[in-house]
């Protein structure tokens, strides 16, 4: 008995093996990687608007405020950089892409097969996640020759900060994706989300006044621009700069904000999407 | 040959809201065999086919494929399963053999990719674009994804729907292929034509119910068979005749003319013919365009839907 091919055990009751689940999340995503490239649209989106968001507003715009250290400064560049990235590169890229998915009816053919429907969500997220964290490897070393090397105090909270974030968007995607008949309307369904999320995920700074900047802390992106500051220079949310290990401690609340927003989009993933076209 | 069902389904039924497509079917599709189910539109072949394909749970009932439950046992029958839905897509992005080795990616032990596009004449559109296909190449590509994985058991719903009929007979060919190498087949056509090259048994169902089940043959014989002729004189002058002219013939069940030409329905064909014969040569007649047919797949197809229209006015 081998276990690839199909073999009789005891009842008459045969065993059909199907690919490894690595495997197969690796073909589809090598075919939802040619598809990233092959679709302009979607690929100006993960590469250049990142990139120009980041000219436009911290170089031209002034990032870090008057008297900021060069280390600052580059750091709240790769937030910004890496906010953007998640909002456009993983969020309105992967809800086009589930929509896009769902209207050819290429899911429904997926799930046909062994695909699950996990499966058929992750693959597409896979190239985006891999964009997002070439981009932000990239765009270190590019402050780190323009403007100076930021610290790198915890890498592994730098980690947690790309993987949370696209665990959250990735889930707020699928939602969405429920409700967006056409890729057209995508536009306009990612919108809410972007206008509720971007203003507090810590690219610029929040007012500090009343609860305004304690309910920002909340939302679904600041915790991914805490992580950055704290895995970057050490820098907490108070402004002080902890050490590797106090870091850690840090990281705990922005890290149970993810959990919970991820938490939330998969209930609203679960509720929202479809997986075929409406008849 | 055992028979051994790949598939067996027991009292099913699936329900849209107030309306129920399938209405408590039995059906059985054995090792080996290929089985048509026939209907008109609406009469709940996809929706049942969906239940055997585990894509859909039953309402009621107890359906086994593999021996498994294909809904909840999902997992364990996919390997061995083989669909083309009626209706799914591709990325039309992706090339032809890009989207098959994709297809070929999710399974354990898929047949070569070049050998599955070579079987569906489709090497030569191999690197280019899905989107650009005709609809009958991809109808071509959809087989070739179903047949990828060296399936046991096959489930085709309208497979040749919108082919020419050169590349329907291609199909054919291929699917008697597969009959050869053991495959089991459930397929769905509304080409009765289709049912009698390729099937060993058929359904026909309406309005979600098998009504009538077995070889071409048998789903034929509760059908009269038919005669018909243009009857003329020994000179050859065209002669109208009344049924009431006729001999008496045992077997008949129907009989009209129409611009003097003759239909008759008859249960026994040769006994009749033979009758009708005898009493042509006894009177001097020529029965011209003479025609005698035992009862095809179509008429007991059609005799069944109308039969069927009766049913609901009454119920209405």
């Amino acid at each position: 008995m081998t276990t690839t091919s199909t073999t009789l055990t005891a009842g008459g009751r045969t065993a059909r093996p199907t690919a490894s689940r690595t495997r197969r999340l690796l073909a589809l995503a090598r075919a939802e990687t040619l598809l990233l490239v092959r679709n302009r649209a979607a690929l100006t989106n993960a590469l250049l608007l990142p990139v120009g968001f980041v000219g436009l507003f911290g170089l031209l715009g002034g990032v870090g405020g008057d008297g900021a250290s060069g280390a600052d400064v580059a750091a709240a560049v790769l937030v910004m950089l890496l906010v953007v990235a998640l909002i456009f590169v993983v969020y309105y890229n992967l809800t086009t892409a589930y929509v896009a998915r769902r209207e050819d009816r290429v899911l429904q053919r997926l799930l046909t097969g062994s695909t699950t429907r996990v499966e058929a969500l992750l693959a597409p997220a896979l190239p985006a996640v891999v964009v997002t964290l070439a981009q932000l490897v990239l765009g270190y070393a590019a402050v780190a020759v323009v403007i100076g090397p930021p610290g790198m105090t915890n890498p592994v909270l730098l980690l947690v900060a790309v993987l949370g974030g696209a665990a959250v968007l990735g889930a707020l995607a699928a939602a969405t994706a429920g409700f967006s008949r056409t890729v057209e309307s995508v536009q306009l369904t990612t919108l809410p989300v972007i206008v509720l999320v971007l203003p507090f995920a810590g690219m610029f700074p929040t007012p500090d006044v009343g609860p305004l900047s304690t309910v920002a802390r909340f939302t679904p992106l600041h915790p991914v621009s805490e992580l950055v500051l704290l895995g970057l220079n050490g820098t907490d949310a108070a402004g002080r700069t902890l050490s590797f290990v106090e870091t850690f401690g840090a990281a705990a609340l922005p890290t149970a904000v993810l959990v919970g927003w991820t938490a939330l989009g998969i209930l609203a993933a679960r509720r929202g999407m479809r997986w075929a076209p409406r008849r | 040959m055992t028979y051994e069902p790949i598939v067996s389904v027991r009292g099913a039924r699936r329900r849209y809201g107030l309306f129920e497509a399938v209405r408590g079917v039995d059906l059985d599709v054995r090792r080996g065999e290929l089985l048509a189910l026939l209907g008109t539109n609406g009469a709940g072949k996809t929706s049942l086919v969906e239940l055997v394909e585990g894509l859909a749970p039953a309402d009621a009932g107890e359906i086994r494929v593999l021996g498994h439950d294909p809904y909840r046992e999902r997992a364990r029958i996919v390997g061995g399963l083989g669909v083309m839905l009626q209706e799914a897509g591709f990325s039309s992005d992706l090339t032809t053999v890009e989207t098959m080795r994709l297809w070929a990616g999710t399974l354990a032990r898929p047949r070569p990719v070049e050998e599955v596009l070579d079987d569906l004449a489709l090497t030569s559109r191999a690197d280019v674009r899905v989107g650009s296909l005709s609809g009958g190449e991809r109808r071509r590509l959809d087989l070739a994804l179903a047949i990828l994985g060296r399936p046991e058991l096959l489930v085709l719903d309208e497979p040749t729907t919108g082919l020419d009929p050169e590349s329907r007979r291609a199909v054919w060919r291929l699917v008697r292929g597969l009959l050869e190498d053991g495959v089991t087949v459930l397929l769905t056509t509304h080409y009765l034509e289709e049912a009698e090259e390729l099937a060993d048994r058929v359904a026909i169902m309406r309005a979600g119910r098998v009504v009538r089940e077995g070889t071409v043959a048998e789903a034929v014989s509760a059908e009269p068979a038919r005669i018909e002729f243009l009857p003329h004189d020994g000179p050859g002058a065209a002669l109208t005749l009344a049924t009431t002219d006729l001999p008496v013939l045992p077997g008949l069940v129907a009989a009209d003319v129409e611009r003097g030409r003759v239909r008759l329905r008859t249960t026994s064909l040769q006994e009749d013919l033979e009758v009708l014969l005898a009493w042509a040569r006894e009177r001097g007649l020529r029965l011209e365009e003479l025609e005698a047919r035992s009862a095809s797949l179509e008429q007991a197809f059609l005799s069944l839907a109308q039969s069927a229209d009766v049913d609901e006015e009454v119920a209405a």
